[in-house]
């Protein structure tokens, strides 16, 4: 009888450890989409598996990684100060972290002075009621400097609006192109020809045009974010046009045959039948495009001098001051942490829209 | 003085929200310290400043209107209005400072001048230091088939105006501008070509050119980054010169009149803050200017000039009390005599292809400065106490008396534009062209 309840307690506790690690399994794929693949081994050994044979994977994925952040960092340091510039030496990473803290530390004082800007303005309303002039109350935004972390949310924005531009056209066409030949036959050259276009090169071409075009500038979307994000537009649509295009035609003929003998309709072909399975190359295609575009826009913004990082970045050059170089440090760290970070996102709902890598 | 003390008298301004954009130079502290110290806002008006890339992008940022106004260099209203570049009527109401450049030269050129030096008694160069010191190494560099590359930082700048006066001053032909060859090297012996002025150092670093003429603190940063000598100030070449004036195009004074005078009056008030007692607000100034959202470089680079002293060499540092002013001497008056002048050198080097009567002269500089505008803001701050009577030359008809005190001591009447061009050893004279030259 006890023995029998041993095994029955057991078994049921043996039947938790099943669901517990199914459940770690089952974590582990978006740990790794989010880029916290260290994590699985970690909850492995925190649930009671053997330490010794995760050690292995958390050597591979912790670790290793770890090893070459501070590699990376020691060299610079023991680096930097030895190559001497007009502006002094290279900064290390402690005056870069500096930096950092001090750009954070501006970022502070500025909304303190957007606060007394407001208490200001606050007051001078008060006064004038006081004397009867409700007629001459205004309201006003602050009109300080945008500060690091203001210019990283205006680049996230025009990278977001040149992304979903270039999405919204880019999917469209790549389906027409994967699905009929002679459409494809007639993009392809266009494709082709445009896709090594530097940003660099379309930029005047777009402040003409959009100058021209976009007349009733609305608030919310000032003239330089549209000029840098249509830039950010022409030069990222590329590999999700072509990625969509490429999975749109390589789907089973054996699957588009089926819908063919159901007399499907186009558009519930392509619903039910072509974007599920082009899903994984498309998305594939919308990672590069993101990535391209993030790059394109910091130099977009340099040489526009549109409001974002490019512009902090081009505005530091120019201000010469010794501590110039470690601010633009900090910016391309940003830059590259941020892209980094889009990257993930892209992957994380790529994992989430698509079972397998093909269907 | 309490700097926020809002007692002035508020204008009806017809538009409160303004964009006015500058470039990284210490001479648009107006600007700042009237946004600092709320000059602004004490008129009523919202005002964002805007660094901008470089002299091109400002001056078309106010043309097109992105730009309600901007820190200019006094030849570009003027050679809009005439039509040279771009074509716009621009104006100003306000003269933003006097002096504040300076020509640098690399350090291997500077090794090359030393011999062409008087030394003093100190064992350091005599100043002001003539362009004739540049003349071999020029020769120099003309025999190994080099050719010798300045940088100035607009066609229609102070700058390029200065670097050629000095360089003609010294025996050497900076070049002609013609309708068809703009780019102002017509039979030079020095090639100037425009670099934006934040880019001076670098540029000169990388050995693009062997010098050039510019604001500060771009001189003073040659000199910190031991790249390059400043050999002369712009006060020794024309003691007390017109430098910046504030910018807007002729249309936006015409719609809004009162925003304009209020512009004025709170720039005034900056310029006036700038230089009040003995410049002993210099230092905070030196502070908020060395911010990076204005000109950003280290506040010890632009203290050196901004304080009253200029380092040429390395420790060689000497008493420039008048570098930069903002406010004595009438500084921001904007006079018609100072318009002419800049005028006169664009026909010198044909910019201005054809002869013009002294009348045309005159005319042109009415139709671009505006000192009725100015005389309207500055009788309000008397008025309301915050300049003295005193501070304004009330009673001038907008032309400085004749002076001489230039480099090479030839004497300049605003009245007499034509005898003025004849009377300058190197330049187009009457009835002359760059094709005749």
């Amino acid at each position: 009888m006890s023995i029998a309840s041993d095994i029955g307690s057991k078994g049921r506790s043996d039947d938790r450890r099943q669901k517990l690690f199914a459940g770690i399994n089952r974590a582990s794929a978006w740990l790794g989409a989010l880029g916290l693949g260290w994590l699985t081994p970690l909850l492995k050994i925190a649930a009671g598996d053997n330490p010794r044979e995760q050690m292995g994977e958390l050597r591979d994925s912790l670790v290793f990684p770890l090893m070459g952040i501070v590699i990376f960092g020691l060299a610079w340091a023991a680096l930097a100060p030895q190559v001497q510039t007009s502006l002094g030496a290279i900064p290390g990473p402690v005056e870069v972290w500096e930096q950092a803290g001090a750009l954070w530390q501006d970022h502070v004082d500025e909304r303190e002075k957007e606060a007394a800007f407001y208490t200001r303005q606050d007051d001078r309303n008060a006064k004038l009621i006081a004397e009867g002039r409700e007629d001459d109350v205004k309201f006003r935004g602050f009109t300080g400097k945008p500060t690091f972390i203001d210019q990283i949310f205006t680049s996230l924005k025009t990278v977001g609006l040149g992304f979903a531009i270039a999405t919204v056209i880019a999917v469209p066409l790549g389906i027409a192109s994967g699905l009929s030949r002679p459409f494809n036959g007639a993009l392809n050259p266009l494709v082709q020809l445009f896709k090594p276009v530097s940003p660099l090169a379309w930029l005047p071409i777009v402040t003409m045009i959009v100058s021209a075009v976009y007349v009733d500038v609305n608030d919310a979307f000032p003239k330089a974010l549209i000029i840098s994000a249509v830039t950010v537009t022409l030069c990222s649509l590329w590999p999700t046009l072509i990625n969509t295009a490429l999975g749109v035609a390589s789907i089973d003929k054996d699957l588009i045959n089926v819908g063919k003998v159901l007399q499907l309709s186009t558009p519930t072909t392509i619903a039910k039948l072509v974007l599920p399975s082009a899903m994984p190359l498309i998305f594939t295609g919308l990672r590069l495009s993101l990535g391209v575009g993030w790059m394109v826009l910091i130099a977009a913004e340099m040489l526009a001098q549109n409001p974002g990082l490019g512009k902090f970045v081009w505005d530091e050059f120019q201000n010469g001051s010794s501590n110039s170089l470690a601010r633009i440090i900090v910016a391309v760290l940003t830059i590259g942490v941020i892209g980094f970070m889009l990257d993930r996102v892209m992957f994380t709902l790529q994992t989430a829209f698509t079972f397998s890598s093909n269907r | 003085m309490a700097p926020l003390g809002a007692h002035a008298e508020m204008l009806d301004v017809e538009k409160d929200e303004l964009k006015f954009g500058f470039i990284k130079l210490t001479d648009m502290a107006p600007l700042a310290i009237a946004y600092e110290l709320g000059y602004f806002e004490d008129e009523g008006l919202y005002v964002t400043l805007e660094p901008q890339a470089n002299w091109k992008v400002l001056l078309d940022g106010v043309i097109t209107g992105t730009l309600d106004g901007a820190h200019m260099l006094a030849g570009q209203p003027l050679a809009a209005t005439i039509g040279y570049g771009t074509e716009a009527h621009i104006v100003t109401p306000f003269s933003m400072d006097l002096n504040g450049n300076a020509i640098t030269v690399s350090n291997a050129v500077w090794e090359l001048m030393k011999p062409n030096l008087e030394m003093g008694a100190d064992g350091l160069p005599q100043h002001p230091i003539s362009a004739a010191a540049l003349l071999p190494v020029i020769d120099q560099f003309a025999d190994e088939g080099r050719p010798f590359n300045m940088g100035m930082v607009f066609p229609v700048s102070t700058h390029n105006y200065e670097l050629r006066y000095w360089l003609a001053a010294g025996g050497v032909n900076p070049g002609y501008y013609s309708p068809d060859d703009v780019s102002g090297q017509i039979g030079a012996k020095a090639y100037l070509s425009v670099t934006p002025p934040p880019q001076m150092p670098s540029t000169m670093e990388a050995g693009t050119i062997d010098g050039y003429a510019v604001g500060e603190p771009w001189n003073q940063a040659a000199v910190f980054k031991k790249i390059g000598v400043p050999v002369i100030t712009d006060y020794e070449l024309w003691k007390n010169n017109p430098e910046k004036v504030f910018g807007m195009t002729a249309e936006f004074v015409e719609e809004n009149p009162n925003t304009t005078i209020a512009i004025t009056k709170a720039l005034i008030r900056a310029a006036k803050w700038l230089d009040e007692n003995d410049n002993a607000n210099r230092l905070e100034a030196v502070d908020i200017l060395s911010r990076s959202e204005y000109v950003g470089a280290d506040a010890e680079v632009i203290a050196n000039s901004m304080t009253g002293t200029f380092e040429y060499e390395p420790g060689d540092i000497r008493d420039v009390p008048d570098f930069n002013v903002f406010y004595r001497y009438f500084a921001t008056y904007p006079y018609y005599s100072d318009a002419i002048w800049y005028l006169t050198q664009m026909r010198r080097w044909g910019q201005i292809a054809e002869d013009k009567s002294d009348d045309w002269y005159a005319d042109v500089a009415k139709s671009v400065y505006r000192p009725d505008i100015y005389l309207q803001a500055a009788r309000m701050l008397v008025d309301e106490g915050m300049i003295a009577e005193g501070d304004i030359p009330w009673d001038t008809d907008g032309f400085r008396p004749s002076t001489d005190e230039f480099i090479d001591g030839i004497a300049y009447d605003g009245r007499t534009p034509n005898a003025y061009i004849d009377s300058l050893p190197i330049g187009l004279k009457t009835g002359e062209t760059a094709a005749s030259k």
